[in-house]
């Protein structure tokens, strides 16, 4: 078809056009992979995912699946476990997305800082991003354990005193030992976003409070935090909605147990949809899921806005 | 310049165009069968990494292709762990192997899902009629599967432990009741000797929760399903009898007989005595016996009211229905009921001989073998999970009712959640019929 269109193309043009159309041509053709890779693995199964969650699609069966409404929908909202999903989910994003956020920009701070080593701390800190959240997650297990290295520490730390709980065994500390374990894996990855956002500072700036004889915490406060501010926004989101699909480390560590004080809307959607063969329920969860996601990032688009 | 622009642009569309066209394909129909290329025969198992049981399909394999030249079976190994999804997943692409291994409880999902056909195996050297029931897989009267062995249940534990704390031992004609069995616990448990004197392998997962603990809710008298219609749990698995098998399941925990969750691998830490009675598969039995020769008691399970229960059907093969050379399907099958494949399946993987012809040539399960009573478990009390294509679903919720019980939750709501979900399940799914 281009060959045809070469052949049409007309003998006389003025440069200017001619250049324009070649570099559309290369714009097209240089988006058209990742175009094509979006519209096979992305807009075909979400548009077929929506599809999906009003039919009884199953993912075993010998007849082919049926419209049925909503009937999927009125069944997930009369459903005891998809309300503790919302719940652990919402409270996991609600503590995880500050504190990780916090703690990867005082990171970031100390790691930024002109002194020998720093090098090896940044390595330390970003080593747990680049090790596979399941080995992460298998390994945790362990330390996790009524006998496991935590309750060692504590118990020495205490003298004896103390012994800690069965921390994934326990409905009150499951979900705190998942969220610190998340917060401890991917610390690391912001830092270095944080990193990047600070090294962007000019350094006039520092310099300029310093002859006015800003404080440390004048020159956060005034220079720093302001210039952070496209930074923010990234991490924030970023965060949000990687807080948001929490999965791995509940389907190794937890299944959603003890007692649903785990189980999150994502890990309900994959049981459901995988380990219970009801593609349809999957869909309608993962339906309410994207309505979710969307809702809280539109929230945050508006409220991280350019102020003009 | 122009020229390798224009270059590019093509090649992107190209390889764009090549990329739709295959998924496009792969997500297309297909043919309508698979799984044999003229006279060669795919052939799935779940026995990659567990070579004892593969060395037997692979023997088989190779006698089969040696003694006939007009069929071929070429083999494929799969993890166990993701073995199911393979089938599910070579389903939905209409890319069935022609032969293949499926867990018993399974057969009637498979079967109703149109992934399996019937088979006929009539005129093969062991009659489907010496078989033990639970190795025979059969949905709506018609056979599609069978295996070469079954598991059995039942609690290992020592002599010299049971009698230093004046336990009795129990035997097939008088096992334990469950007021003897709880004193037996409270009486190990208050020795101080053992931290959890009770190992029902609570760290393990998937399939294990229905297979070991739906039996022992069998022997109280309740059950996951009511079997007379395969239509409804509710009044079955939330009756009477499950709510008190629910107490009692969850006392295990809370009285500390058991661990909420035990080691992946549990039968170690029985071997080094830190557990006095292990609930347990005959999987373990040679390596119990290893370990502790004489003094090894294995026990029949307790009888809790409604007599001693055990699960039953393990591994069997079977045909797809996406086959394109069923005659030679068939012909492998046939050839394989060959009794010295029963005695080798046994002798490899430690599991029960499924005829009685075989048992007698597996040393330890012979009349009178230290094993034998294994087989005589499996004979007696061995019932297997309900056949209904809604079982993976209903194992899974029995699961979830199960670790819930244990982390403390009420009987009656944990039981009664499940039956209710399951019953929603067989509503909207129309009873499975299709």
């Amino acid at each position: 078809m281009l060959a045809a269109l070469d052949r049409l193309r007309p003998v006389r043009r003025t440069r200017t056009t001619s250049a324009r159309r070649r570099e559309s041509l290369t714009a097209f053709g240089m988006a058209t992979p990742a175009v094509a890779l979006l519209l096979v693995f992305l807009v075909v199964p979400v548009a077929l995912a929506f599809a999906l969650a009003f039919t009884d699609a199953r993912l075993i069966s010998p007849t082919p699946a049926r419209f049925v409404g909503l009937r999927n929908f009125t069944r997930l909202f009369d459903d005891p476990v998809f309300y503790k999903s919302l719940r652990n989910t919402v409270y996991f994003a609600a503590v995880v997305v500050p504190l990780q956020a916090g703690l990867a920009l005082v990171l970031a701070l100390l790691v930024n800082a002109k002194v020998r080593g720093v090098n090896f701390f940044r390595t330390v800190y970003f080593l747990p991003v680049v090790t596979s959240m399941v080995v992460v997650s298998l390994l945790w297990t362990f330390l996790y354990r009524q006998d496991g290295l935590v309750n060692r520490v504590i118990s020495t730390l205490t003298f004896g005193h103390f012994d800690g709980p069965d921390w994934l065994g326990d409905p009150a500390t499951a979900m705190p030992a998942v969220i610190l374990m998340s917060v401890w894996q991917g610390v690391g990855f912001h830092m270095v976003i944080w990193l990047a956002g600070l090294q962007t500072i000019p350094a006039e700036l520092y310099e300029a409070a310093d002859l006015d004889g800003a404080t440390r915490w004048d020159r956060f406060r005034h220079v720093t935090w302001p210039c952070l501010r496209e930074t923010r926004t990234f991490v924030l989101v970023t965060i949000t909605i990687a807080a948001f699909s929490l999965f791995t480390q509940i389907r190794v560590m937890t299944q959603g147990g003890p007692l649903d004080s785990t189980t999150t809307v994502v890990h309900q959607a994959v049981h459901t949809g995988y380990d219970q063969q009801q593609t349809a329920y999957a869909a309608a969860i993962s339906l309410i899921f994207f309505v979710l996601v969307l809702a809280v990032s539109l929230i945050q688009r508006f409220l991280t806005r350019e102020r003009d | 310049m122009v020229f390798r622009i224009r270059r590019l642009a093509m090649a992107s569309v190209a390889v764009a165009s090549a990329t739709t066209l295959v998924a496009g394909c792969a997500s297309g129909s297909g043919g309508s069968t698979s799984g044999a290329d003229g006279n060669t025969l795919t052939l799935w198992t779940h026995n990659a990494g567990n070579s004892a049981e593969l060395d037997v399909v692979k023997k088989i394999i190779k006698d089969f292709n040696g003694s006939q030249d007009k069929y071929e079976v070429k083999l494929q190994a799969f993890p166990q762990t993701d073995y199911n999804s393979s089938v599910v997943a070579a389903a939905s692409a209409r890319k069935l192997p022609c032969l293949l291994d499926v867990d018993g409880p399974n057969v009637a999902n498979w079967a109703w899902g149109g992934y399996l056909d019937p088979i006929d195996v009539s005129g093969s050297e062991v009659p489907l009629t010496d078989q033990l029931e639970s190795t025979v897989g059969r949905y709506k009267d018609k056979l599609y599967a069978f295996g070469f062995y079954d598991v059995s249940l039942a609690f290992f534990s020592r002599k010299s432990v049971l009698n230093a704390y004046d336990i009795r031992i129990p035997t097939m004609d008088k096992p334990w009741t469950k007021a003897e069995f709880d004193a037996a616990l409270a009486k190990l448990k208050k020795s101080g000797k053992f931290d959890y004197p009770l190992e029902m392998g609570t760290g393990g997962t998937g399939e294990w929760w229905s297979y070991g603990y739906s039996p022992q809710l069998q022997s109280f008298g309740g059950d996951l399903i009511d079997r007379g219609d395969h239509k409804s749990a509710s009044g079955t698995l939330d009756g009477k009898n499950s709510v008190e098998w629910g107490k009692w399941f969850s006392s295990l925990a809370a009285k500390g007989y058991i661990a909420k969750k035990s080691a992946a691998d549990p039968n170690p830490d029985f071997l080094a005595g830190k557990s006095a009675i292990h609930w347990d598969g005959s999987w373990n039995a040679a390596k119990n016996a290893d370990k502790f020769g004489d003094d090894l008691a294995i026990l029949p399970p307790v009888d809790f009211g409604d007599g001693p229960k055990i699960g039953g059907a393990s591994w069997q093969w079977a045909m797809s229905s996406s086959c394109s050379n069923k005659e030679g399907a068939q012909a492998w099958l046939k050839f394989s009921r060959q009794n010295k494949y029963f005695v080798d399946y046994a002798k490899a993987t430690g599991t029960l001989p499924a005829t009685e012809a075989a048992s007698q040539q597996v040393e330890g399960y012979e009349p009178g073998g230290k094993f034998n009573v294994l087989v005589r478990f499996a004979r007696e009390y061995a019932q297997v999970r309900p056949v209904t294509p809604a079982y993976p679903y209903i194992s899974t919720e029995f699961e979830k009712a199960a670790k819930d019980l244990l982390a403390g939750a009420d009987p009656e709501e944990a039981l009664g959640q499940a039956a209710k979900n399951i019953d929603n399940n067989l509503k909207t799914n129309d009873y499975y019929s299709g």
